[in-house]
């Protein structure tokens, strides 16, 4: 008996141990998250003047301490956006294919697994293989070659989250609706496109929100401007880039508006982010989990 | 007897596998017919059959002929959605559609285009659900997502949805057999109710269940039918000794 007790005690104990663990890191996580908004808003807020989101800098290469970073906040929506979409022409049928012809084999093992390293490589490698390949076919940075880059960047993440989405479909589902006299097209149309929207959904929006706040693959290849990019064919200037060379600066005039541009491009990531959890979560109501 | 379905010479392969062997049988109009025998003898394939669910399989062969009414539902000219509305299934487990309790029932008169206008719908959802025996549990939640209600009102949910796009056949592959005791018994209820209405093909695996419910049995054995009558008949005094074993409890 007196065995038991001591054991129960030590039981108790170490959920105790544990429990704490956990809050400490839940609460290591939410403050670092904090700390890091609350550095960005302080530091960026008194910067952010309606010059900054309304005109091109003045005074070039981002050292100046005139005008804004529209030309950059355009660029980077049309980066991510043109990224996206080229990732989602691709990741779509990907997806598919892995789902319909692949399957668990050992084939569709193999993809899975490589779409997962290639998620896990840095985005500078993606910026060093496509200024090599731009190099070798003698193409300059342009908003087409980050455009092209970033879709390389977001193509696993999107495929992933959409194979996810996929496998999750029930089996089931398009034989009650077939049972019911429904055609294919209705079961494409009213039930499997409900059933999965959310999550394809979802997926797209990550990409983009990763898309989005990427540098190093914009880096070599979308090149840097102080204009409003035009014309695919020319470079462009990007938020993460601005940030960059802004704090990079040796005057601290500048080195607030990279604050500043920090502070808007964490606005639109988070506005992304959060819309598409509440897009996801209203979506999300009817689906079969 | 008035004959609602007749299968000639049914032989089904799945692959090399033949799963029916030449199976000869009719089933009688408004009545239970109860489908029963060992696990793997073709029972879901039978009834499969029915509302040509056979060929969402690939690799599958059918030689044979399934009338319904006189027509043989496998006709080139047959209009296979046509087929299954008039044929409605019960599955093993409840599929809800991923769409709220109210568009479950709805989604199948709306493909049909079997109503006038919201009010009819309305009026409808409102009729099925009551035949289903759900509506005084969901009639002040219609739009809340049928995946919020508990398995055994979800398989009610799937009879009346089933229902709505007004079959003469219903068809269940043992329909309660993953539901509790009392949602068991809700949906043995329903189906008695309904046998005056609808056609009723039901396949089970419990002896009780088939003897509650069945005016007409099936037995079948490796794909082969081997006994079909009245269920008096059968239950009391089977012809073939295989059928004898089974009721018996001998395997
Ligand atoms: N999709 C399929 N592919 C190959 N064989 C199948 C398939 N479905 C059923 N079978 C085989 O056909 C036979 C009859 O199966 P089924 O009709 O499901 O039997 P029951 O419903 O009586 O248990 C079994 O031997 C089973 O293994
Ligand atoms: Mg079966």
């Amino acid at each position: 008996m007196g065995m038991k007790k001591n054991y129960w005690r030590r039981r108790h104990l170490m959920e105790l141990f544990m429990k704490t663990l956990m809050r400490i890191s839940l609460v290591g996580a939410a403050a670092s998250l904090g700390l890091i908004l609350w550095t960005v808003v302080a530091r960026g807020l008194p910067a952010l003047t309606w010059d900054m989101v309304t005109q091109s800098p003045k005074g070039g290469f981002y050292m100046g301490k005139e005008g804004g970073v529209l030309n950059a906040i355009i660029g980077s929506l049309y980066l991510a956006l043109g990224g996206t979409l080229l990732a989602m022409l691709f990741s779509l049928p990907i997806a598919l294919y892995l789902k319909t012809y692949l399957g668990s084999s050992k084939w569709g093992q193999y993809v899975r697994l490589s779409l997962d390293v290639l998620w896990g490589i840095p985005s500078i490698v993606y910026g060093a293989f496509g200024f090599t390949i731009m190099i070798a076919i003698g193409m300059r940075a342009s908003l087409l070659a980050g455009i092209i880059v970033l879709a390389l960047v977001e193509l696993p993440i999107m495929v992933r989250a959409m194979d996810e989405v996929i496998r999750r479909m029930p089996a089931d589902l398009e034989q009650a609706a077939l049972a019911l006299g429904s055609t294919r097209f209705e079961v494409a149309m009213r039930v499997v496109t409900r059933q999965m929207l959310p999550g394809i959904v979802t997926a797209i929006l990550l990409a983009f929100g990763r898309g989005i706040g990427d540098a190093a693959s914009v880096l070599f290849t979308a090149g840097y401007t102080d204009r409003i990019v035009t014309s695919l064919m020319r470079p462009t200037a990007s938020l993460p880039l601005a940030v960059f060379f802004q704090l990079g600066s040796p005057f601290p005039e500048v080195q607030q508006r990279g604050y500043a541009s920090a502070l808007i491009l964490t606005i639109i990531v988070l506005a992304v982010s959060f819309g598409s959890r509440w897009l996801a979560s209203r979506l999300n109501k009817y689906t079969i989990k | 007897m008035d004959t609602h379905i007749q299968v000639k010479n049914l032989n089904v392969y799945y692959g090399k596998q033949q799963a029916l062997k030449n199976v000869n049988i009719e089933i009688p109009k408004k009545q239970i017919t109860v489908i029963m025998g060992p696990s793997g003898c073709g029972k879901t394939t039978l009834l499969k059959s029915f509302n040509r669910f056979l060929e969402l399989t690939d690799g599958t062969q059918i030689t044979g002929e399934v009338l319904v009414d006189g027509q043989n539902i496998y006709d080139r000219e047959v209009d296979v959605t046509e087929v299954r509305k008039t044929v409605g299934l019960l599955a093993q487990r409840p599929s809800p559609l991923p769409m709220s309790i109210y568009d479950n029932v709805v989604y199948g008169m709306h493909i049909h285009k079997m109503k006038k206008d919201r009010k009819e719908y309305k009026a409808a959802v409102r009729h099925y659900l009551e035949i289903a025996g759900l509506w005084d549990e969901v009639g002040k939640r219609l739009h809340d997502p049928a995946t919020g209600l508990s398995i055994g009102q979800q398989q009610r949910l799937c009879l009346a949805r089933g229902l709505a796009v007004e079959p003469e056949i219903i068809l269940g592959d043992e329909p309660t057999s993953a539901l509790d005791p009392i949602s068991s018994q809700n949906i043995e209820a329903r189906l008695l109710d309904l046998k005056q209405q609808y056609t009723t093909v039901i396949v089970t695996h419990t002896l009780r269940q088939a003897k509650r419910l069945a005016d007409h049995v099936i037995y079948m054995y490796m794909g082969e039918v081997i006994e079909a009558g009245p269920a008096k008949e059968v239950f009391t005094n089977p012809k073939h000794e295989r059928t004898r074993q089974y009721l018996e409890g001998l395997f």
